[in-house]
Formats: structure tokens, C-alpha cells, sequence
């Protein structure tokens, strides 16, 4: 079984950290991932830009609506995600519209990734 | 990290919120600064065994109104109370604090608390100091440090600047649109003084200057998240970001100035590019170009160059064109002659910048551009003459040494020559 594991953190402590705090975090972190990749069960990792950077599809308005942050609602829940090679936000967006034609309602926060460690391939397992 | 360390990162972050809330509460900045600090007090004591709350802000007002209130009750035996109707919203606090879990309510408090700082009546350099204490919560010894001065010369500041502020009767009701708008442009313009000043200089002892272009940025970004469809404050964060990237490379071992086109760009921070790049795809949604927005394009069109040869100068000659109809100022148009002598010659820029010298004359990178295209057109001794200028007009050392490497070249080169 895949498993996803979303992470959560307050962000004003996160994007408050030094450069120096920061790398020992990803230095501690990466002590984890190696054991996992060498045991075959590291996937893909990323770590996202702040939700400042975010921009919101409302794909339950027809056209879309596209609001400035992160999606704030608590109505929704996270079902799943997507990884897409944008040029730019306006490419992000058509490409949102058309997932959203597909499958309307609900909504996608679209946030540019900061760091991507694209992993071993995972899932041979039972 | 360890509880410690994050317990202080998780105070620091809360702290323009509950600043921002407890002024409200009380009124006085220095009788909220006081229920901070002893909610600050009480938070190491019990977060490390409790765990920390879920919203340290609500936590952090909550318990810093009721500690002020028992102090301001206490002083009451001998002082007179403020009246009644000046210590706001004190029945049912748990209420208010509750409501006020959705960010979305700390918006014109934090503005406010950040708008009080920028009052008018203070000089730049008195804003940058009482955002830092204030809102930001540096010591006086952390600001003094990166201001050069001493300790007690930053303390006799910030008491001037409260003093004035707390005259200023800035309201608290809650701001209409337009002077919302007018708040936040305000604000902009504070954030960015606390930048240029961690900025202009190499990092004085401890960091404290490089500290402040950071702290700028927290702040840019602790009000995008109260305002996020606003695309000048995506274009001022996005500005600051692009500029801080380069932060590695702008200054050489011996703390000298290291020219843009000099710089090693594997030394720029990608992430803080990435982040500035993304804000301005935001901004540009929104068709409402501005100065900020006008300037983080400049230093993106820097940051997506490779190399300096593959800058986009003809671009960046455009845009300064559309900075000066926006915000016109001998020194956008420097900026832009300079520019301008990239694509069209160093006479071109120097057709641009000879009128400037009237507005110009005391400025130091004036005449470091001045003598820089004088000497690629080999006017050599007008050129000396410039740098001259320059350096006795240079606001630190590092700028001084700059001038000072283009004036020994010139040297070597007449030896050469004679």
C-alpha cells in the first residue's frame, strides 16, 4: 500500500527560521529519507513555497473563480493531488480549468513547489 | 529544533497578531508591549510541559489582556484609571478571542499596529525603530546594533517615537476602503525602509543588518496573508525577495560592494527566486501595474538571466521608462540611464544623466554612474574627478572601496599608458 503523508506546520515559524536552523531541519530529515530510499519505500518528496505564493481555482463556479491564497475552506477535503510542469501561472491555470471541466466542484490551490526530491520508484511491493 | 526554540520561533510569529489585539484591548502600545511580555513570560513556563496551544496569537492575547488588566487594577490603589470607555472590549473576552481564531479578524488590527508606526510625523529612521520593537519585538540592543548606535541613543529614539505616536490619535474603528488603502500603501513604504536598511550594508557584528531584510520580508509576508488579492504587496515582497537572493554574492570577502554584473549567480538563493517569480505571475493577474510591481520586474529580469550578458537591458530600459510616469525621480531616471547606456552607448546614458546633477548633486551613486560612463567613453579625467565625488560622498566603507578599485584601475592604466 502507497501511502501519502501531508505535512502541516505553523508557517510563520517555518519561514521564520535561519537559513542555519533550516538546513540542520533538512539535514535531520534527510538522515530519514536515505534509510528510506535504501530500503526502497522513498517516493517522490516536495516541499511547497508559502501559501502567499498559492492561488486558488473554484471549480464549483462556472467559469472557474480564481482567488488570491490558499484554500480556506473547511467544507472540502484534501482527496488527492497533482505534480505538473508549468511554464508559468497562466499555463497552471488553463491546465486547472481543464481538470475542472473534467471533474467540476470543489476546488484546486495551485502552490509552486520549492524543493522536489523525486524518489526511487515505489509500489512493487505487496 | 529544540522546545525552547521553538517555543521563541512560535512567539515571534505570533507577535504582530497579539501585539496588534492587546492595543486594541488597552490603547496604550506600552501597556500592550508589558501584557505581551508577561504572556511571553508565562508561555515558557507552560508550554514546555502542556505542549503548545493550537493558535499561540489567541493563547498569547488571552492571557496577556488578563495579566495587563490585573496589573493595570493593582496600579489603580494608586493611579487613576484610564476611563472606562478607553480599555475597549472587555466584557466577554473568551468570546472575542474565539472569533477572533479566524485570521481573517486580525486584518485592520495588524495594519493598524503596523500603520501607528509609520505615522508621518516620525522621521524614516524612528519608524524603522519602533516597527522593529514593536512589531517585530527585536530588543533595543538588536536594533541598536544595526543602526550603529548606542544603546541608550535607541532607547531615548523609540521613547521619543511612542510618545509622539500615542498624540497621534490614530482611530480605532475599524478603516473604510480608501483609507485602507491608504494604510497599506503606507505600511509598503515602511517595510521597504526596513529593508534598505538591512540592505545597504554588509552585516554589521551578530548579522543584525542581514536580520532586518528578513524581517522585512516576514512582515511583507504577514500582510499578504491578511491581504492577499492586493498586487502591490505581492509586487513589494516579490521585490525584496529577488533582491535578498543575491544577498551571497553582493559583497566580497573584504566586505567591498560586488557589481551585479560581477556577481557568481551560483551563489543567488533559488528559493527566494522562485518564491519572487511566483508572486509577480500573481501580481501581473490583476492588470494593475504599480512602482513595486515595476521594480520586482526589473530584479526579474536580473534573476532570469543565465549570465549578465543575457540580461534583458532593452526590457529593463522600458520598464524603468514606466516607473518613471508611474513614481518620477532623478533617481529612477539614473537608473534608468543606466540602463540605457547598456542598449544604446555610454553617450546615450550620460545624454540622460548630465540633467540630473541640479536633484543629484550629493548623491553618491550618482556620481559612481557618472565617472563608470565617462570612463567607458576614456573621458579619463573627468572620470577621476567623479569617482572623486563619489567617494566622498559614500555612506560606508563598502561603497568607498568600490570606488576606490575603479579609481586604482584608472591609475594603473595611466602608468601603463605613460
Amino acid at each position: 500500500m502507497l501511502y501519502a503523508f501531508l505535512c502541516y506546520h505553523a508557517e510563520d515559524v517555518v519561514f521564520s527560521w535561519s537559513q542555519e536552523e533550516d538546513d540542520a531541519v533538512m539535514a535531520k530529515l534527510d538522515v530519514v529519507h536515505q534509510k528510506l530510499a535504501k530500503a526502497g519505500k522513498m517516493g517522490p518528496a516536495l516541499r511547497l513555497l508559502p501559501t502567499t505564493a498559492a492561488t486558488t481555482v473554484r471549480k464549483s463556479e462556472d467559469p472557474p473563480l480564481i482567488i488570491d491564497g490558499p484554500f480556506a475552506e473547511t467544507k472540502e477535503q484534501l482527496l488527492g493531488f497533482y505534480v505538473l510542469d508549468c511554464e508559468d501561472l497562466d499555463e497552471a491555470l488553463s491546465i486547472a480549468r481543464e481538470l475542472g471541466k473534467a471533474n467540476p466542484g470543489g476546488a484546486y490551490e495551485i502552490r509552486p513547489v520549492r524543493l522536489f526530491l523525486p524518489g526511487g520508484a515505489v509500489g512493487g511491493s505487496e | 529544533m529544540s522546545d525552547l526554540a521553538w517555543i521563541e520561533a512560535a512567539l515571534t510569529g505570533a507577535r504582530p497578531q497579539a501585539m496588534a489585539a492587546l492595543l486594541r484591548y488597552f490603547r496604550d502600545l506600552d501597556l500592550a508591549e508589558e501584557a505581551f511580555q508577561e504572556a511571553c513570560l508565562r508561555a515558557l513556563s507552560k508550554w514546555p510541559q502542556n505542549g503548545p496551544p493550537r493558535d499561540p496569537a489567541a493563547w498569547l492575547i488571552l492571557v496577556g489582556r488578563n495579566a495587563a488588566l490585573d496589573r493595570v487594577r493593582r496600579r489603580a490603589r494608586d493611579a487613576a484609571l484610564p476611563p472606562e470607555d478607553q480599555i475597549s472590549d472587555l466584557e466577554d473576552a473568551e468570546a472575542a478571542v474565539a472569533e477572533r481564531l479566524d485570521g481573517g479578524h486580525y486584518r485592520d488590527d495588524v495594519l493598524r499596529l503596523l500603520f501607528i508606526c509609520c505615522h508621518p510625523d516620525l522621521p524614516k529612521t524612528q519608524q524603522i525603530a519602533l516597527a522593529l520593537r514593536v512589531v517585530s519585538g527585536l530588543s533595543v540592543v538588536e536594533i541598536a546594533r544595526a543602526f550603529l548606535v548606542s544603546e541608550a541613543a535607541m532607547e531615548q529614539r523609540i521613547t521619543r517615537a511612542k510618545r509622539k505616536v500615542a498624540g497621534a490619535n490614530v482611530p480605532f474603528e475599524a478603516p473604510g476602503a480608501v483609507e485602507r488603502a491608504e494604510r497599506l500603501g503606507a505600511v509598503a513604504a515602511m517595510i521597504y525602509l526596513v529593508f534598505n536598511e538591512g540592505y545597504s550594508a554588509p552585516d554589521g557584528p551578530g548579522g543584525a543588518r542581514g536580520g532586518l531584510c528578513d524581517e522585512a520580508i516576514r512582515l511583507a509576508r504577514l500582510l499578504l496573508r491578511l491581504f492577499p488579492a492586493e498586487p502591490e504587496i505581492m509586487g513589494l515582497a516579490a521585490l525584496m525577495l529577488l533582491q535578498h537572493a543575491r544577498m551571497a554574492a553582493r559583497f566580497d570577502e573584504a566586505g567591498a560592494v560586488v557589481l551585479l554584473e560581477d556577481q557568481d549567480r551560483r551563489l543567488w538563493s533559488r528559493d527566494m527566486i522562485a518564491e519572487g517569480l511566483a508572486l509577480i505571475d500573481k501580481a501581473a493577474r490583476h492588470s494593475a501595474p504599480g512602482p513595486y510591481q515595476a521594480q520586482a520586474a526589473i530584479a526579474a529580469l536580473h534573476a532570469r538571466a543565465q549570465r549578465p550578458e543575457d540580461t534583458d537591458w532593452r526590457q529593463i530600459d522600458l520598464i524603468y521608462g514606466a516607473l518613471e510616469r508611474m513614481a518620477p525621480s532623478p533617481v529612477v531616471t539614473l537608473n534608468r540611464a543606466v540602463a540605457r547606456a547598456k542598449v544604446a552607448g555610454p553617450a546615450a546614458g550620460l545624454v540622460m544623466i548630465e540633467p540630473l546633477e541640479a536633484s543629484l548633486a550629493g548623491y553618491f551613486h550618482f556620481h559612481g554612474a557618472r565617472g563608470a560612463l565617462l570612463l567607458q567613453l576614456g573621458r579619463r579625467k573627468e572620470a577621476r574627478e567623479a569617482f572623486d565625488r563619489a567617494i566622498s560622498l559614500a555612506n560606508t566603507p563598502a561603497e568607498a572601496a568600490h570606488i576606490r578599485a575603479h579609481l586604482d584601475r584608472l591609475m594603473s592604466e595611466a602608468q601603463a599608458a605613460g
